[in-house]
């Protein structure tokens, strides 16, 4: 009779855990051929601590097991024990625990376009761009770049090497300057003739198809109207600035004798906000978690609240009797009495961090993959890319068992004396 | 000097010398055909039956229809052949390798990785097609054929190549840089420093995926140093610590490392996409001028951007690099037709996949590049097609992918061996010698196994 009932459970627990677990653990002790004359004892595992990427993907393991289950933990009871003084706090949980309900997958191309280094795409970088052109903003001319040598980079900005004196003419060619980027109004450049008294000169695009002559204002060049040329004595004290005119040219008028230099100031060449390479090998790791946070925290939250409506109120209500502040009963109190449920969601996390795969897939671009790597998912490449070495892929697999167990064990402890 | 009359008589007397050839071997399968009757062309043979099941990479977007209507074609000949195409899409490497693991191997599959394929062959998996290398012979170069050839013994088909030596560049770019398709390495890198003044980067690299910087290094190898360095490399007969690779590394540097010239800088090529390498490049206002991609770079354009045929992108050859050596040769890629067992069906089905008619069907809807020289380059759609697709046809030197040729963990796992380290290259295009041993102790790990 026992048979009878048990029989099929037990049936389908051999065929779909027991073999299988079996089978990955011999395997792991078989080369990348299979089980033909390809014994390698415990080679896959040496791979395991001597390959760069498994190396990378154990440390970024232990990263992710140190941060994520505190870091969840701690905002599900944060946000548990606000949430229970918020109105619509319904609303409000619902909103939290909403990305439990999107799949790990959907999340990660979600977080992927959010974390765009192009703040055209990239929401995160997008409000980055908005708070940096608060303080400064983008230049004219960001792109551009001199023609010739005799135009050198001078505090972010461009200055003309070659000194100038009353009667002089400056020639600012500026390259790198994509035809829509020109201010609207520009018309081919003009050199001007020199007048003894002033300092004149010319900025323009020093591009015609073909290159031109760099240096030389040629037909089919055009000046740049709108640029603010500073002028500068021989201490490098601004003098006088002018602005060009739809031809390109300025002038410095009665200039006194002297040495001078002629340039372009920084803020015409001031660069855009580029955005963060959230994506890149650097920032992946700290991206990965900031997303499966965010996946994870509501459904601590909603474990955590349940757990806060189970409790006894008449403590906490003896508490602040006993003159004990809301810190104090938050500290004291909560805590301790949530301490299993708590627990509950820390295990849980390690557990599920053990074996986090799909993220990294779907969020982290390949240039960052290796950078990326966790074991789960060194595991897939392991055994199903790079030609299917089905043995250290069965050796991962066993070590990310080995490395579950202690915490299955405490788990099951505890269910033992719960019941 | 492209489009000259000159040129323009030459290939057409070329074509019609190409055409008389073609009716010459037709009349000759004509007087031979009752002693091969399967390939000589419209005959029914319902003698064969039977099933073949085929796993193909090919899903609905990429080609399934295509490869259905070259069944089709050969259930004209073969009535009682049911040929059973599966779609099993990117993932058929994975796939494949369970399947085999696990027993069931399909009858056939396409399979795009020389490494996958050698693997098969030392496994003992996969049924030699030497029946076949009488129609093969007749379709193609030795070097083609030669790309089938595993442990000394024809194994595999080429039957869907693509042409990986191209450059595709942005017209109305170039048009407004002033510059025309460069035919030399160094014209090439002039060309760019003139573009890059004319206010569009030059160069518009997809760095988030391995293969692109793997394929613009072995074209650089190819063009440089010629095949048979090249197919030493491949095999690790030359180690990548040689000065060879040095030289090609640096010349790769003078591309990765002008990063001012590529769109988006260092941090934005490492997370472009193949395919947003493209758009960047065939984008209005472009975000560069040109890309370095195989033949498929048209479909994407096609599909993703608005640029039109000739007025909006071109291609141009990759420019040789050292005077002379193989100028002609080309990096393949290419989709080889496999078999796991061995009927009357399959091979019947592989002799077709042989022949010019089989090549034709696809080849007509495009995006299809052969080695099967008689097939006429006429059946292909458009000119654009035609320029990338017929050096195939005339190639007398062919060399695989080199990152598919080398076993897949060093030479096609993303993140990882080859793929990984050039991404690193990327980051660190002066650290030539430093990548170099990166490299030689990946391959010499992944040739161990």
């Amino acid at each position: 009779m026992v048979a009878v009932f048990l029989g099929p459970a037990l049936l389908m627990l051999c065929v779909w855990m027991v073999y299988p677990a079996v089978y990955t653990i011999v395997r792991s002790f078989f080369g990348q051929t299979g089980f033909l004359g390809s014994w390698v004892g415990i080679d896959n595992y040496k791979t395991l601590f001597t390959d760069s990427t498994l190396k990378t993907a154990i440390k970024n393991n232990a990263i992710w097991v140190a941060v994520v289950p505190a870091f969840v933990s701690a905002i599900g009871l944060i946000f548990a024990v606000l949430m229970e003084r918020v109105r619509w706090s319904v609303a409000f949980k619902t909103a939290v625990f909403l990305p439990m309900a999107i799949s790990a997958f959907a999340t990660g191309v979600t977080w992927r376009i959010l974390y765009d280094q192009d703040p055209n795409l990239g929401a995160i970088n997008a409000l980055g761009r908005v708070a940096h052109d608060a303080v400064s903003s983008p230049g004219v001319l960001s792109t551009a770049s001199p023609s010739t040598p005799s135009l050198q980079p001078y505090h972010g900005g461009l200055l003309l090497k070659t000194p100038l004196h009353p009667g002089g003419v400056a020639l600012l060619g500026l390259t790198g300057i994509a035809p829509q980027d020109m201010p609207s109004g520009a018309k081919q450049a003009v050199q001007p003739a020199p007048k003894p008294r002033d300092v004149g000169g010319v900025v323009w695009r020093d591009f015609k198809p073909g290159g031109g002559r760099p240096g030389v204002v040629e037909q089919g060049e055009d000046g740049i109207p709108g640029v603010t040329v500073e002028l500068r004595d021989s201490s490098g004290k601004v003098v006088q600035t002018a602005k060009t005119d739809s031809s390109g040219t300025f002038d410095f008028t009665d200039v006194p004798a002297g040495t001078y230099n002629a340039g372009v100031g920084a803020s015409t060449f001031a660069k855009p906000f580029g955005g963060y390479s959230w994506l890149g090998p650097s920032l992946i790791t700290p991206s990965l978690l900031i997303a499966y946070i965010w996946i994870w925290a509501g459904f601590s939250m909603v474990v955590i609240a349940a757990g806060l409506s189970a409790m006894p109120r008449d403590v906490l209500e003896a508490a602040r009797t006993d003159g004990a502040g809301e810190w104090q009963v938050f500290r004291r109190v909560t805590v301790p009495l949530l301490a299993p449920v708590l627990s509950v969601v820390f295990i849980t996390m390690v557990i599920n961090v053990l074996k986090v795969f799909d993220i990294v897939y779907a969020l982290a671009p390949e240039s960052s993959q290796s950078a990326a790597n966790l074991l789960a998912f060194a595991m897939y490449t392991k055994a199903f890319q790079g030609g299917g070495n089905f043995g250290v892929g069965s050796a991962i697999a066993v070590f990310i068992f080995l490395l579950v167990i202690p915490v299955l064990a405490l788990n099951v402890r505890r269910f033992k004396r719960d019941v | 000097m492209r489009g000259s009359p000159k040129v323009r008589n030459r290939v057409v007397r070329m074509a019609a010398v190409a055409g008389f050839m073609a009716a010459l071997v037709a009349v000759a399968a004509g007087c031979g055909g009752s002693s091969k009757p399967s390939e000589s062309t419209g005959a029914t043979t319902s003698s064969v039956s039977g099933n073949v099941t085929f796993d193909g990479i090919w899903t609905s977007s990429t080609g399934q229809k295509q490869f259905q209507q070259v069944i089709d074609g050969f259930n004209k000949q073969y009535p009682n052949v049911h040929v059973q195409y599966k779609p099993v899409g990117n993932s058929l490497p994975t796939v494949l390798s369970t399947a085999v693991a696990g027993g069931h191997p399909p009858d056939m599959a396409d399979i795009a990785q020389p490494g996958t394929i050698q693997q098969f062959v030392t496994q003992g998996k996969l049924k030699p097609i030497t029946y076949a290398s009488s129609v093969i012979d007749q379709n193609f170069a030795p070097a083609w054929e030669h790309l089938g050839v595993f442990n000394g013994k024809l194994y595999a088909l080429p039957f869907k190549a693509a042409n990986k030596s191209l450059v595709w560049y942005n017209v109305p770019a170039f048009k407004a840089a002033g510059v025309k398709s460069p035919t030399t390495f160094d014209q090439l890198l002039s060309d760019a420093k003139t573009i890059k003044a004319s206010g569009t980067p030059a160069y518009s690299i997809g760095g988030a995926e391995g293969w692109t910087l793997t394929d613009m290094f072995e074209n650089i190898y190819l063009r440089t140093f010629g095949t048979a360095k090249y197919q030493a490399l491949s095999e690790h007969k030359i180690k990548w610590t040689d000065p060879s690779v040095a030289t090609a590394l640096t010349s790769m540097g003078k591309i990765l490392g002008d990063t001012s010239n590529v769109a988006g800088g260092t941090s934005g090529a490492l997370q472009y996409s193949f395919n947003q390498s493209v758009t960047n490049a065939f984008a209005t206002p472009p975000k560069a001028a040109m890309v370095f991609e195989a033949d498929f770079v048209g479909g994407v354009i096609a599909s993703s951007t608005k640029a039109k045929p000739s007025t909006g992108f071109n291609t141009f050859v990759w420019p040789q690099i050292t005077p002379g050596a193989d100028a002609s040769a080309v990096e393949v890629a290419a989709d080889m037709m496999v078999a796991f067992h061995d009927t009357p069906a399959i091979e019947a089905f592989v002799k077709y996949l042989a022949t010019p008619e089989a090549a034709a069907i696809w080849a007509k809807s495009g995006g299809f590049g052969t080695g099967n020289h008689n097939m006429s380059a006429g059946v292909y759609p458009d000119p654009i097609t035609k320029a990338t697709e017929a050096p195939l046809l005339t190639a007398k030197a062919v060399v695989f992918d080199m990152s598919d040729n080398q076993p897949p963990a060093f030479g096609s796992t993303a993140g990882q061996g080859e793929w990984g380290l050039f991404q690193k290259f990327l980051q660190n295009p002066k650290d030539v010698a430093g990548i170099q041993q990166q490299l030689e102790s990946a391959a010499t790990s992944a040739y161990k196994k």
